[in-house]
């Protein structure tokens, strides 16, 4: 059987079976599929840099409403300023969301990623991890620019940043379910909106009070651990809820 | 030893629509399957029942002997799925691409895709972003991961569409070295097969 | 084994045939001891000592709060037993489920609007059971917009029963939240009673609502389940024999 191999191309074959086919089943560790799955949705993206920015640019014209809206006295703005913040990150953070798996989808990937024979969800955590990485941290290292713009003294703004970094990944994560759940609707935007909503409001809570409590200078370790516990429980569950709706995507 | 892929008795509906009515086969290794049929037949369907993508209402897929629902995981590792589309990422090149879609399986190092890319004629632009590429030769760097993989089943919908004759036959020396090594290939798909008949099995799916 | 009963559960014919005999049983008994409750409630039980009258909206309101909560929890039981059994009735129960647990959250809504509207002048007042009770409305309307948005009757099925089952988890969380922000602000609640527990008169009629309310969703939901399994296996040749007898 095995001297019949004629091909030009020998492919990696660590451990035979009885057939002569590797007996392994998956040659690549879980954590350097992960890494692959990482690696190639930050190439994507900065292959298409100019869309990178959509997010954040979306995030400084929301809050720009508010002042317009409201009014131009920095000390009413500094009031409304957490939840402007967390407003307009969530609002970013949703339609950012709407590309999560879209590209994916379309393409057959998530349909090769769920025959690879790696775990699913892992692989849709990574993917998770890279969104977060090109929308989340990004607004979070940008909230203090906007706080500041809305009147919020230089104290504190560590805390914004901490604040918003630690929600958006578990917005992230409760996004990749909704994303997840209505691929392949037409015009699914409001739809994922909808459904995201309802979901991430622990997060809009919490996250609000620990940014506002971290704006005016007071100890805001308890929302932060609420939050924080948001994102561990989104990060152990979130996937399988994810992957389970890809598969049902798929069928 | 070789490996045995049956499907016993598969039902399958879409939507209110029977696709599958008690369709059955049952492949050794170093055969290959074609599976034909008009359109809407529900050759892609029984293509993606193979694989475990679609779940039939009755009927089960054996691999060896054992229901792949059993562990599904363990199945896919032993299969390569590859649909109408190549899935290939426009704005990665095609070596970029394989590494992303085969290393997450199996790790690959360059040479061997660039060997792999070679084979199958699509060295020449394998730096090149693949939404550059005409539907041909990306037919054609979907073909490549055939080469890179070991794996002892593919399940191939239509491999020959948009390959002129020189691709056609490439397709077929493909499969022929799958099918000597010991492998199995359903395909589907209008085109025969330029593959020694002795090892072709035939199913024809009916149209409602 | 005593698992025919589950898979007789599982036959469309056998529902069908089941829910219309059951469903007389439950819509009588249901309206007599709503009948009863209000009766108790409106009349018998006496003022409270704080809101005087105004508290009986509360035979109408705690009842329909209830049920929202507990028609999604069925809900979403419904849709896992069909997620993992992969039961079309089961499915077709849930989404059976969907309008009538929406119309209870409404139902409470409203009625918590005019009681506080009695007790603060206000119609709407950022409490947290209105705020729990307004969120649980998005969360049906979500799962009925995701219903209705997929095509394919088995994959809205699957991934709106998901989406149930991921919400019924997120329910204790949102609405731990909810109390938590409002304890931060010392916003007043509506619903509140006067300190002595409720005494028996009081009680009584609420707890018969409340069986009242129960049995009123069964006869509901077996209605609507009767119908739903009409629509999904309306191309099935019992239908036909069904139907006319």
């Amino acid at each position: 059987m095995s001297s019949a191999r004629t091909a030009a191309v020998q492919p990696v074959a660590p451990h035979l079976d009885a057939s002569g086919w590797p007996a392994s089943p998956v040659g690549t560790p879980a954590l350097a599929a992960a890494r692959l799955v990482l690696l190639r949705d930050l190439t994507l993206a900065f292959r298409r840099r100019g869309e990178l920015i959509q997010p954040l640019a979306f995030f400084a014209i929301v809050t720009t409403l508010f002042p317009l809206a409201v009014s131009p006295e920095l000390s009413r703005l500094r009031e409304i300023a957490p939840g402007v913040l967390w407003v307009a990150a969530l609002l970013a953070a949703l339609l950012a969301l709407e590309f999560l798996f879209r590209d994916d989808a379309h393409d057959g990937t998530l349909e090769q990623y769920s025959l690879s024979g790696q775990s699913l969800a892992w692989l849709l955590l990574a993917k998770t991890a890279a969104h977060w990485l090109l929308t989340g941290m990004p607004l979070s290292l940008i909230a203090p620019l906007a706080a500041e713009a809305l009147g919020v003294s230089g104290t504190g703004l560590a805390g914004v940043v901490a604040s918003v970094a630690v929600g958006t990944v578990a917005l992230s994560l409760i996004g990749s379910i909704s994303a997840a759940l209505t691929l392949g609707i037409r015009r699914s935007g409001v739809l994922l909106s909808l459904l995201t909503l309802p979901l991430s409001l622990p997060v809009l809570i919490f996250g609000a009070r620990a940014t506002e409590l971290a704006i005016r200078g007071l100890p805001f370790t308890a929302p932060l651990e609420l939050l924080a516990a948001l994102a561990v429980l989104g990060i152990t569950l979130a996937p399988l809820a994810a992957a389970a709706a890809v598969r049902i995507s798929l069928e | 030893m070789s490996h045995a892929l049956e499907a016993e008795n598969l039902q399958l509906w879409r939507g209110e629509r029977q696709v599958l009515r008690g369709v059955g086969f049952s492949l050794a290794g170093g055969e290959c399957l074609q599976v034909r049929g008009a359109n809407g037949a529900g050759k892609t369907t029984l293509l993606r029942a193979a694989c475990g993508l679609l779940y039939p209402e009755a009927g089960r897929i054996l691999w060896d002997g054992t229901d792949v629902r059993a562990d599904p995981a363990a199945y896919h590792a032993r299969l390569i799925y590859i649909g109408h589309e190549p899935p290939l990422k426009p704005d990665l090149s095609a070596l970029e691409n394989l590494r992303f879609w085969i290393g997450v399986r199996q790790p690959v190092e360059r040479s061997v895709m660039q060997a792999a890319l070679e084979r199958v004629g699509a060295d020449r632009w394998s730096t090149r972003a693949v939404r550059t590429l005409s539907a041909g030769q990306r037919r054609r760097v979907a073909l490549a991961a055939l080469a890179l993989l070991a794996v002892p089943l593919w399940l191939l919908d239509e491999p020959t569409t948009n390959l002129d004759a020189e691709g056609q036959q490439l397709v077929g020396n493909l499969i022929e070295e799958q099918l000597v090594r010991g492998g199995l290939v359903v395909a589907a798909g209008h085109h025969e097969l330029p593959v020694s008949a002795a090892r072709v099995r035939r199913l024809e799916l009916p149209l409602e | 084994m005593s698992w025919t009963w589950f898979h007789r559960l599982a036959s469309p014919p056998y529902i069908y045939g089941l829910a219309a005999r059951l469903t007389p049983w439950f819509g009588w008994a249901a309206a007599l001891l709503i009948l009863c409750g209000l009766y108790g409630g409106l009349v018998l039980a006496p003022p409270d000592y704080q809101q005087g009258n105004d508290f009986r909206i509360l035979y109408v309101h705690a009842p329909s709060a209830w049920m929202s909560l507990m028609v999604y929890t069925t809900m979403a039981v419904a849709a896992a037993v069909g997620l993992i059994w992969r039961m079309k009735v089961a499915h077709a129960a849930a989404a059976s489920c969907a309008a009538i647990g929406a119309s209870f959250t409404f139902a409470a809504l409203v009625t918590g609007s005019l009681w506080g509207a009695r007790m603060w002048g206000t119609w709407w007042e950022w409490d947290p059971r209105l705020t729990s009770e307004l969120i649980l409305l998005f969360l049906y309307l979500g799962y009925m917009g995701l219903r209705g948005a997929i095509e394919d009757i088995q994959r809205a099925d699957r991934a709106s029963g998901l989406l149930a089952v991921v919400g019924v988890v997120n329910v204790p969380i949102i609405h731990y939240s909810v109390v938590w922000w409002n304890s931060l602000h010392q916003a007043p609640s509506v619903m509140r009673f006067g300190k002595p527990a409720m005494p028996p008169a009081m009680l009584l009629p609420l707890l018969i609502m409340l069986a009242g309310f129960t049995l009123l969703f069964a006869a509901l939901l077996l209605v609507r389940l009767r119908g739903e399994i009409l629509n999904r296996e309306r191309t099935a040749s019992w239908i036909r024999a069904a139907v006319q007898a």
